[in-house]
């Protein structure tokens, strides 16, 4: 996962409570065989005026004029302004996934679904949690300004607006590390590589049959 | 200090690194693919540039969107394009990383749970994962062996562990003797309808007495492969002279003094006589009779020769509920006679019974018999190519054949319906696959799991019938 620094980008609102993962991203898409590119399905039905099919090209596909990510003073948004419970429904990965790929890094709602919560950390998705008046706030002065943005440091835990005034965000310190170092959980597994490899040198010892080499024998095999 | 149980003694050998809050890496040994939860995970090592930890330690091999009739060609001819998709991309991660597949065409391919353990690819005391809930399966050979999810996938892909914290220990013990014409599946499906689909959540269950003592290997993965239907990712049988036996001399199997180590360490591999066991349930072998679901969950079974349950007399309001929803969905009257229900679709296959031994006793059966004209379509589905070729030399294909039978490739088939076999909406299938929820097997599509024996008995008559009549 990358390192997550600090950020300065165009704010996008979504003015709906309870955004939930098939909006974010229709169930028909699931079927895909990648993680990438759901970027042009995030809010499918909402975003276009037609019914989108998985493989197609959305390129040309009537938008949806109405819809926020569709005008143009949002292009470009790397953060998302969204009401609460943001997230809820199924606990699939795919949700954060159209998210990221769009091209969202920060997400900041008044609250989120747990599961999906803890997803957007796994995939590199910093979600912030911001009192209901703040977020309010934040709505009204995003929609009054074209081209308001908000500077996000997780180091110092800070937004940071045009007027120059700063707001605090809580985070969990561990999940923190895991943004600001780009540990996923692989990363922190493999943090502990050494013991791993400890751990296989002890039990090719102990159990050597565990380790005989699958393909080197299907080899053998194929030339009898 | 009271003794281990197995699961204690498999997880105490792969634990790598213990935290305080009691999660663990976990080393696995074994890691099996196929092609529907994999291909996000080679991505996403794709993505991060990371390499497989071990390469050596994972088999592939498609088996969920494989057709089950002659193909023109390879792969690349499948009709469905969303099957196609995700087999050739199997095939081309399982080439870009350099791990071992049985692709379509080769004989070695099958079921992902059929083809490790009669590889040897699954061997006793292994810690054995694969993106597949019914990986409890390889717990037969007294394995520590359970489901993940994709994400999962990938973080053994790229570590060879996977973050876990230890179940609780139940052990269920079936004592006795079984009866002729019953057989594992009947016992798992009994102790299921006994304990409830939640009541081995959060435990490794170890199936413990006579019943599996007696039982064969591939009796056993019947069983082992329907811990997760009672809630369980586990499920395991201790090593004993049968298990050992068993692994000899196939493929993936360890041979000279390299095999005598192994088996010394094989034999420790059982729960000690003073081991404390979390929960202890006993049934009596003696009592099982042939069991059939009649629901669309698989603790709503019956035995053959009783009736379909009333909901009016279940004291529990959800579960009555859920009942009156199962008889709506399934066309069934409550008080009516299992022996009443109907056969339109039989299945003999899915990798809870379609190995050699499920053929065989349902062959036994069929034999000199005719599929009744009622049911429309019954296929035998073999659990691998081998498993294909070995009942062919037994002369198994013909029997099923000249009964009415179709006799196809191996595959997941009409398990869950990936590919084109497909039960359609309102009809009843005998099967002997291991889900009878809802559209499982086609959109509105009504299954009743039931032993090989008990599907072929049903295909002659045309109804579920006990096959206790036919021996
Ligand atoms: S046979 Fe059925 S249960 Fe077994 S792996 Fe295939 S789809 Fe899953």
């Amino acid at each position: 996962m990358e390192k997550f620094g600090r950020l300065t980008a165009i704010v996008a609102p979504l003015d709906r409570a309870n955004v939930d993962t098939d909006a974010i991203i229709p169930k028909q898409f699931l079927k895909s065989i990648r993680r990438t590119g759901f970027g042009p399905n995030l809010f499918d039905e909402w975003r276009y005026l037609d019914v989108g099919e998985p493989g197609q090209d959305c390129s040309n596909r009537p938008l949806n004029p109405d819809f926020v990510l569709n005008q143009p003073r949002y292009q470009g948004a790397k953060i998302l302004l969204a009401r609460e419970n943001f997230g809820c429904g199924s606990s699939r990965e795919h949700a954060p996934w159209a998210l990221k790929d769009y091209g969202f890094d920060v997400i900041i709602a008044p609250s989120f679904a747990e599961i999906f919560f803890n997803n957007c950390f796994k995939n590199g998705i910093l979600p912030i949690v911001l009192p209901e008046e703040t977020v309010d706030q934040l709505f009204r002065e995003v929609e009054a300004q074209e081209g308001y943005m908000l500077t996000v440091d997780l180091e110092a835990q800070t937004i940071t607006k045009p007027d120059g005034e700063v707001i605090h965000f809580e985070v969990d310190p561990f999940r923190r590390h895991c943004l600001l170092e780009g540990l996923d959980d692989i990363g922190l597994t493999l943090q502990h590589a050494d013991e791993i490899r400890a751990y296989e040198e002890r039990r090719k010892q102990e159990a050597p049959w565990l380790f005989l080499h699958l393909r080197e024998i299907a080899e053998k095999y194929n030339q009898i | 200090m009271a003794g281990k149980t197995l699961y204690d003694k498999l997880w105490d050998e792969h634990v790598v690194r213990q935290e305080e809050d009691g999660t663990a890496l976990i080393y696995i040994d074994r890691h099996l693919l196929h092609e529907v939860t994999s291909p996000q995970a080679f991505e996403g090592l794709r993505l991060a540039g990371r390499k497989p930890w071990r390469v050596d330690a994972n088999l592939a091999t498609p088996d969920h969107n494989v057709p089950t009739t002659e193909l023109k060609g390879g792969p690349e001819t499948i009709e469905d394009p969303i099957s196609r998709i995700q087999v050739l991309t199997l095939d081309k991660n399982a080439r870009e990383f350099g791990i071992l597949e049985f692709p379509m065409g080769d004989l070695r391919q099958g079921i992902v749970h059929v083809v490790g353990p009669e590889e040897g690819a699954t061997l006793p005391g292994m810690t054995v994962v694969c993106g597949d809930s019914h990986t409890s399966t390889h717990g037969a050979l007294g394995c520590l062996a359970h489901g993940i999810g994709t994400s999962e996938v990938e973080h053994v892909l790229a570590t060879q562990c996977l973050i876990q914290k230890k179940m609780k220990n139940m052990l269920i013990k079936v004592d006795g003797q079984l009866q002729p014409g019953v057989g594992p599946k009947d016992v798992i499906l009994y102790i299921i309808r006994e304990i409830g689909t939640a009541g081995g959540t959060g435990y490794a269950i170890e199936f413990g007495g006579q019943v599996f003592r007696d039982m064969s290997i591939e009796g056993r993965m019947t069983v082992c492969n329907m811990a997760i239907e009672a809630g369980a990712r586990a499920g395991m049988v201790a090593v004993d002279e049968k298990t050992i036996e068993y692994v000899k001399g196939r493929p993936f199997a360890p041979t000279g003094e390299l095999w005598d180590r192994a088996v010394e360490h094989w034999k420790t591999l059982h729960s000690d006589p003073d081991a404390e066991f979390d929960v202890v349930i006993e049934f009596d072998g003696a009592q099982i009779k042939p069991q059939v679901s009649w629901g669309t969950s698989p603790e709503m079974v019956i035995d053959i020769d009783g009736t379909v349950p009333n909901p009016d007399y279940e004291s529990d309001p959800v579960k009555a509920n859920g009942m009156r929803r199962a008889l709506e969905y399934m066309g069934l009257e409550a008080g009516m006679k299992a022996t009443d229900i109907p056969v339109d679709y039989v299945f003999i296959g899915s990798c809870t019974n379609s190995r050699i031994e499920d053929l065989r006793a349902a062959a036994e059966v069929v034999k000199g018999h005719k599929v009744s004209d009622r049911v429309e379509q019954a296929l035998v589905v073999p659990g691998s190519g081998l498993v294909k070729k070995q009942a062919e030399e037994e002369g198994l294909d013909v029997i099923f054949k000249e009964a009415g039978f179709e006799w196809r490739n191996p595959g997941c088939s009409m398990c869950l319906a990936m590919n084109a076999d497909r039960l359609p909406p309102k009809k009843h299938c005998a099967s002997t696959s291991n889900r009878n929820f809802e559209g499982r097997q086609g959109a509105g599509g009504r299954t009743h799991l039931v032993s090989p024996q008990m599907a072929a008995a049903a295909a002659i008559a045309g109804h579920f019938v006990d096959v206790r009549e036919f021996l």
